[in-house]
């Protein structure tokens, strides 16, 4: 079972927590302008990194909020976590040597 | 008796000693086995030969699973494409081919899956006699279990839908499913069996005689299996077609690329610049300390979570769900794994002293509307064959026929034709997640 570090209580078990898939998928501003491919990639076309993950989580059973997170998929390692709106943390992207995640 | 059995076992288990390549397949039946066993069994060879990669192929695979290895032996077979090769980065059939629980149905709901199920099933009722080697495939029955009025609605939908497509399935009461599988608790535990569907064409197979039974036969028509050999790179030419693979052990020249690489898939295709709809999670399985034979059928329940069987070794095959997160670890927490074993204990009290052996887990390739893409890309020359999730080893041959058809055809069978990566774009979705949510 993964230990994950909400930022906003601490680090807590995984069964506390409800998987939130990518992050950082962001839902078309006017979706009637899309085209088939956009809407499709928006809805269907993931990542799916071998490697660093930027990644949703929601701390069910605490406070209830969601974050973000950086996890290395090879090991399951969590790099960060960060609060929604921030940025992910330059550090973390630099030690895994990915690219930055907006 | 002993003696001979204990020598065949070591004898059938492949080797890699090299053999010459126009020798032809050694045949296995009752008399050789006899004639063998007369002689020590020294004088069996090895199954397939351990070939090093040549400059360039009419078609390569890549990815040595059941999948793999049964397209490249379609396409040799079917085909006439001889000159064929399998690229395995690790051992042919270490993958999800060796990490699953053996289970085979058919009962799909849609009309695609069950065309695209059946297909594979009618196939594994002749894999023994096709390859001349013993798959082990046990139709014992597949006996899925309805908890709730929900189930009960879903699991009868399914029975009529199957029978209008000629798959067999029928429902049973809670006491005929009792006198299927009398170890059944069905009352006095937290989700009664309201009933369940069952499947008797179903039942499982041996995983590792279904990779090593294509491994030989492919090996006999010419195809090289190349193992420890890890794809690196796609090269495309400057049309943008499928031009050649890079690989740990060099570069390898093919106008055909087929690649069959379970949750590996996404990382294979990204080396042409081709993105899927995939995810990759770890499925969790365990299986217990052996003991006699005492289980006759599959169960599956998808309420509570867990399905059981028993090995012809005797061990219960007992399947967990997927971790929450996506992961290329091939394990997961050991919470899903005890989530399993909780439902098998309520549904099978006496099975609650039993000890588990041993514990693993496969990644698979899950897609959004939980059904297989068996398709050409965007990029000419190449081939994928992917997103069968947690369910995959069911269709293996029919999978690999239907590949092996669309790589050397350079178009789909009617068949696979409705499972290509644009359906998502089209909202031509084959929705299996009634069938398919993790439970296979």
């Amino acid at each position: 079972m993964l230990l994950i570090d909400c930022p906003y209580c601490g680090v807590r078990p995984e069964l506390e927590f409800i998987y939130g898939g990518q992050a950082h998928v962001a839902r078309p501003g006017n979706p009637a302008a899309c085209s088939d491919e956009q809407w499709a990639d928006f809805l269907y076309w993931r990542e799916n990194s071998k490697g660093v993950h930027a990644e949703r989580w929601r701390h069910t059973h605490g406070c209830g909020r969601f974050f973000n997170a950086l996890r290395d998929t090879t090991n399951d390692r969590f790099l960060a976590t960060y609060r929604v709106g921030e940025r992910a943390p330059a550090a973390a992207l630099e030690r895994s040597g990915a690219r930055d995640h907006e | 008796m002993l003696v001979t059995l204990r020598g065949a076992r070591h004898d059938l288990a492949p080797t890699h000693r090299p053999v010459p390549t126009d020798q032809t397949m050694q045949r296995f039946s009752g008399f050789s086995l006899l004639r063998r066993g007369l002689s020590g069994h020294r004088d069996w060879q090895p199954q397939w030969r351990k070939a090093e990669p040549k400059a360039a192929y009419d078609a390569i695979i890549v990815g040595g699973g059941g999948h793999g290895l049964g397209a490249a032996y379609y396409l040799a077979k079917e085909h006439n494409l001889r000159n064929v090769a399998v690229l395995e980065k690790g051992w042919i059939g270490g993958g999800n081919t060796g990490r699953n629980t053996t289970i085979i149905r058919s009962n799909y709901l849609r009309d695609e899956s069950a065309a695209l199920y059946d297909h594979a099933l009618k196939m594994w009722e002749g894999l023994s006699q096709e390859l001349n080697y013993n798959v082990m495939f046990s139709q014992r029955g597949v006996l899925m279990l309805a908890h709730t009025v929900h189930d009960v609605q879903v699991f009868k939908r399914h029975v009529h839908a199957n029978r209008a497509n000629g798959v067999d399935n029928e429902w049973l009461t809670a006491d005929e499913a009792r006198a299927v599988c009398p170890l059944l608790q069905t009352d006095d535990i937290r989700y009664p069996v309201l009933g369940a569907a069952f499947q008797r064409r179903g039942g499982t197979a041996r995983h590792d005689a279904v990779a090593w039974g294509y491994a030989r036969a492919a090996d006999a028509l010419g195809v090289d299996i190349i193992e420890n050999c890890e794809v690196t790179g796609i090269r495309r030419d400057a049309n943008g077609e499928a031009q050649a693979v890079e690989t740990s052990r060099g570069v390898i020249e093919s106008r055909k690329i087929g690649v069959s690489a379970a949750g590996n898939t996404s990382v294979v295709l990204r080396m042409a610049g081709v993105r899927l709809p995939l995810e990759s999670y770890p499925l969790q399985a365990l299986v217990s300390e052996p003991v006699k034979p005492i289980f006759p059928c599959v169960v599956m329940s998808n309420t509570i979570h867990a399905y059981i069987s028993q090995s012809d070794k005797g061990e219960l095959v007992i399947g967990a769900g997927t971790d929450a997160y996506t992961s290329y670890t091939q394990r997961g927490g050991l919470h899903v794994s005890s989530h399993a074993l909780e439902a098998i204990c309520e549904l099978f009290p006496m099975f609650r002293r039993m000890r588990m052996l041993r514990n693993w887990g496969g990644i698979v390739d899950v897609s959004p509307d939980r059904s297989p893409i068996i398709a050409r890309t965007p990029v000419p020359g190449l081939y994928v064959n992917c997103g069968w999730g947690t369910g995959g080893f069911k269709a293996t041959p029919g999978s690999a026929h239907l590949f092996a058809w669309t790589i050397a055809r350079d178009r789909p069978h009617p068949i696979n034709a409705p499972f290509t990566i644009e359906r998502f774009r089209e909202g031509r979705l084959i929705d299996e997640a009634a069938a398919a949510a993790v439970a296979h």
